[in-house]
């Protein structure tokens, strides 16, 4: 067997709805984008049960992580995504804001592209951060996260992995529950969920999840126990105990483990079936118990392994509409 | 020998006084002469202006700009900040006094007056700190920065935090005759936030300060002027809760003035999607409805002024992410364009009553010798068109070109400003 792009992402066949050079946030793209996405990224997964699991797609393309902020699991994920796609990748891991240390942002890309980089992978602590580096770059750039604005990929990789385990999203109910206001998590899967056709509903104490939330068409509930019985899907996002233990968003993390914490126990007044997801990285014992991340609802790890089909969908696109519009150009 | 200066053929709008009609204005020893039709006949003079289809009103007034200086002269000097204001039309502006070091004494207030004179633009006067170093704990030396020019006192850039520094303040500038302008923002509230709390924010995923951090504050020093008796403004109002808080402090006849900034009765929230920082300010841009309450104010009377708040910031500040970038627009060179385009052409405003927000309304609340073309008084004078179209461009007086009108159509600009019977900008040599 040779190692060759799947079938759904041949260059030869004519491609479904994808135009863009960057993915930015999911706000912005319709439904026909979602899907052509989460299309691409099953043709995607079907390489990593290959015996060389390595296509010679990206070969000869450039992909940099631009990582300012600490990450392990989306930076490896995105290194490996490229890897697969015969891609040659760089890493650049810098923490704190460009302002602090003497270059701005848009100086270090633009150094970084006169090297030759084809696509920005951009991890970042100020929302719209990818934003201002695309308008910049001629590179592609693909946002791994900007502050609490959006994280498009972890959004998709959630999606695929609820589609791939319950075989659908239309008509679906999700809850989402956690520090609502201050998560790209959240805000990436209520934009893609809704276009994809599921309800969405937002849990946490009202200061973590402001009720403004109900303007992006979602609901908003303080009461974790009453919406349990009603969901197909529970996302549990990570507690950021900095933002907890005297401070004002909630008193202590112990009394938000009570109330927000995915117990056993809590679990029973849940549907047999309900599908258990995480983002990571696990608080265990705050907001999920070690024998719920563990058991038999959770789909924790195979949320990760469809981060990798995710991403080589990402970088694959975005790549591929670059080169389009540049040949393009050049035709021009 | 007098020189003298005709300004022939235009339409004088003076609301002081109730005037508005075709009118020549006699300038003489740096002083209005004479008002009256028919004037270019009557005499010789040494030099005349010909403002057909022009309005002729009394010079602007800014009663809140930032001139950085001294301590951030990169950004803005006085004497640049000076040159921007007149090519506005602006004649007389108050500078804030958050500079480094703050403007808290005497010699500081004479320092920028001296500034001033040696520009020879507009005239500049001081705005002194209400308490030293900005700290919002002990007064300043009031009456000392009255004497060296001081008009009236805020901590701008910050609130006066504490309600019993902001009460004593309120009661010592009472004694001197001079206004406290507040910077109304509860910083608790506020928490920093890099943009107005709100849907834009959330979807954003940006910090936000809610409209309450700037009303309760509002409606906190409307309670200590009530009980002072003291004279307050509040600058820079941007949400509907304010405009409303003021216009019932006014109902109940309290000393309460306040001034609105074009860009927020221009602009909202939605621009921050574009995450350019020059849509960044304090207060932020806010919503629809605090836009089309600010308007309300400003065509009812709630609103006493319209003010630009000039926040220069060079390139290299402004150019970083938006959450880092620092707070503030210019707006010298944009604020007759904004205000035309937004108020009159757009809302059918008055000539008139734009002019009043524009000159004699913050001349009044400072007290300054400006804001009418009455015969006697300095001839400041601002010949503006109000009709030809063109577009804002990136050039500015100004030294920084923060601006987020840029490439706006427009229709409003000064042709002519006339500073103490000297022209001092010429729209026409700068074409040349």
């Amino acid at each position: 067997m040779t190692a060759s792009a799947p079938a759904a992402a041949r260059e030869d066949r004519p491609h479904v709805a994808w135009t863009r050079k960057d993915l930015l946030g999911l706000r912005e793209l319709t439904r026909e984008e979602l899907l052509a996405l989460l299309d691409t990224a099953k043709g995607f997964a079907e390489i990593s049960t290959r015996s060389i699991r390595k296509v010679p797609t990206l070969r000869g393309r450039v992909v940099v992580n631009l990582f300012f902020e600490p990450s392990t699991r989306t930076r490896l994920s995105f290194s490996l995504a490229a890897q697969r796609l015969s891609a040659d990748v760089l890493d650049f891991g810098k923490e704190g804001s460009s302002t602090s240390k003497g270059e701005t942002l848009v100086d270090t890309a633009r150094n970084i592209e006169a090297m030759g980089v084809d696509l920005f992978v951009v991890r970042h602590a100020a929302p719209g951060a990818a934003a201002v580096l695309a308008r910049h770059l001629q590179a592609s750039v693909i946002n791994a996260g900007d502050g609490s604005h959006e994280h498009p990929t972890q959004a998709l990789l959630d999606c695929y992995t609820i589609r791939e385990r319950l075989g659908r999203l239309e008509g679906l109910h999700v809850a989402i529950v956690g520090d609502i206001g201050h998560s790209r998590v959240a805000r990436s899967n209520i934009w893609a969920l809704q276009k994809l056709g599921a309800k969405v509903t937002v849990v946490g104490p009202p200061t973590l999840v402001p009720a403004a939330f109900t303007q992006l068409g979602v609901s908003v509930c303080h009461d974790l126990d009453a919406v349990l019985p009603e969901v197909d899907v529970l996302n549990m996002l990570r507690i950021q105990r900095e933002r907890g233990g005297g401070g004002l968003n909630f008193p202590s993390v112990e009394e938000y483990s009570r109330l927000f914490g995915l117990t056993q126990r809590r679990l029973e007044r849940a549907r047999k079936d309900v599908v258990i997801m995480h983002p990571g990285p696990l608080n265990r014992g705050v907001e999920i118990a070690p024998e719920v991340a563990d058991g038999p609802n959770s789909v924790i790890l195979q949320q990760v392994s469809a981060g990798l089909a995710v991403r080589m969908a990402a970088l694959f696109l975005c790549s591929l509409a670059r080169s389009k519009s540049e040949a393009a150009e050049e035709g021009a | 020998m007098s020189e003298t200066l005709l300004i022939a053929h235009g339409r004088v709008v003076d609301p002081a006084r109730g005037v508005d009609g075709a009118l020549d204005v006699l300038i003489e020893d740096g002083k209005v002469r004479a008002v009256a039709p028919n004037l270019l006949r009557e005499g010789r003079y040494d030099r005349v202006l010909d403002a057909s289809g022009m309005v002729v009103a009394p010079g602007l007034v800014d009663m809140h700009v930032h001139f950085r200086e001294p301590g951030r002269e990169a950004d803005e000097t006085i004497a640049t900040g000076s040159a921007a204001a007149v090519r506005g039309g602006f004649t007389s502006v108050a500078v804030m006094p958050n500079t480094e070091p703050a403007v808290d004494d005497q010699a500081d207030a004479e320092f920028q007056v001296l500034q001033g004179k040696r520009a020879g633009k507009a005239r500049i006067y001081p705005i002194g700190a209400v308490t030293r170093e900005r700290k919002g704990e002990a007064l300043s030396e009031m009456d000392g920065l009255v004497r060296g020019g001081a008009v009236a006192f805020s901590d701008d850039g910050d609130p006066v935090r504490s309600a019993e520094v902001m009460r004593c303040a309120l009661l010592y500038a009472k004694m001197l005759g001079r206004v406290v302008i507040q910077h109304a923002e509860d910083p608790d509230l506020a928490k920093n936030g890099a943009m107005h709390a709100g849907l834009v924010s959330l979807m954003l995923g940006l910090s936000g300060k809610s409209a309450a951090s700037e009303e309760v504050m509002v409606a906190r020093d409307i309670t200590l002027a009530s009980i002072t008796g003291g004279r307050l403004h509040i600058a820079h109002c941007s949400t509907a809760g304010s405009v409303d808080l003021v216009r019932q402090a006014k109902r109940r006849g309290l000393k309460v003035t306040c001034e609105a900034c074009p860009h927020h009765f221009s602009l909202t929230d939605h621009a921050v999607c574009s995450f350019d920082p020059n849509f960044k300010m304090n207060p932020p841009l806010r919503t629809q409805q605090d836009l089309e309450a600010l308007v309300e104010g400003l065509l009812d009377g709630t609103i006493d002024a319209i003010a630009s708040d000039h926040a220069p910031h060079s390139r290299e500040k402004k150019e970083v992410e938006f959450q880092d970038a620092p707070n503030g627009v210019i707006g010298l060179e944009t604020m007759v364009p904004v205000s035309v385009t937004k108020l009159l052409v757009e809302r059918g405003m008055k000539v008139a009553r734009l002019i009043e927000l524009l000159s004699t309304g913050p001349a009044r609340i400072l007290g300054l010798p400006a804001g009418t073309l009455a015969p006697g008084a300095p001839a400041d004078v601002a010949v503006l068109d109000l009709e030809t179209p063109y577009t804002i461009e990136p050039r500015f007086r100004s030294r920084s070109s923060n601006c987020p009108f840029v490439g706006w159509q427009v229709r409003g600009r000064a042709m002519w400003t006339v500073v103490g019977g000297r022209v001092v900008y010429d729209r026409a040599a700068e074409d040349t």
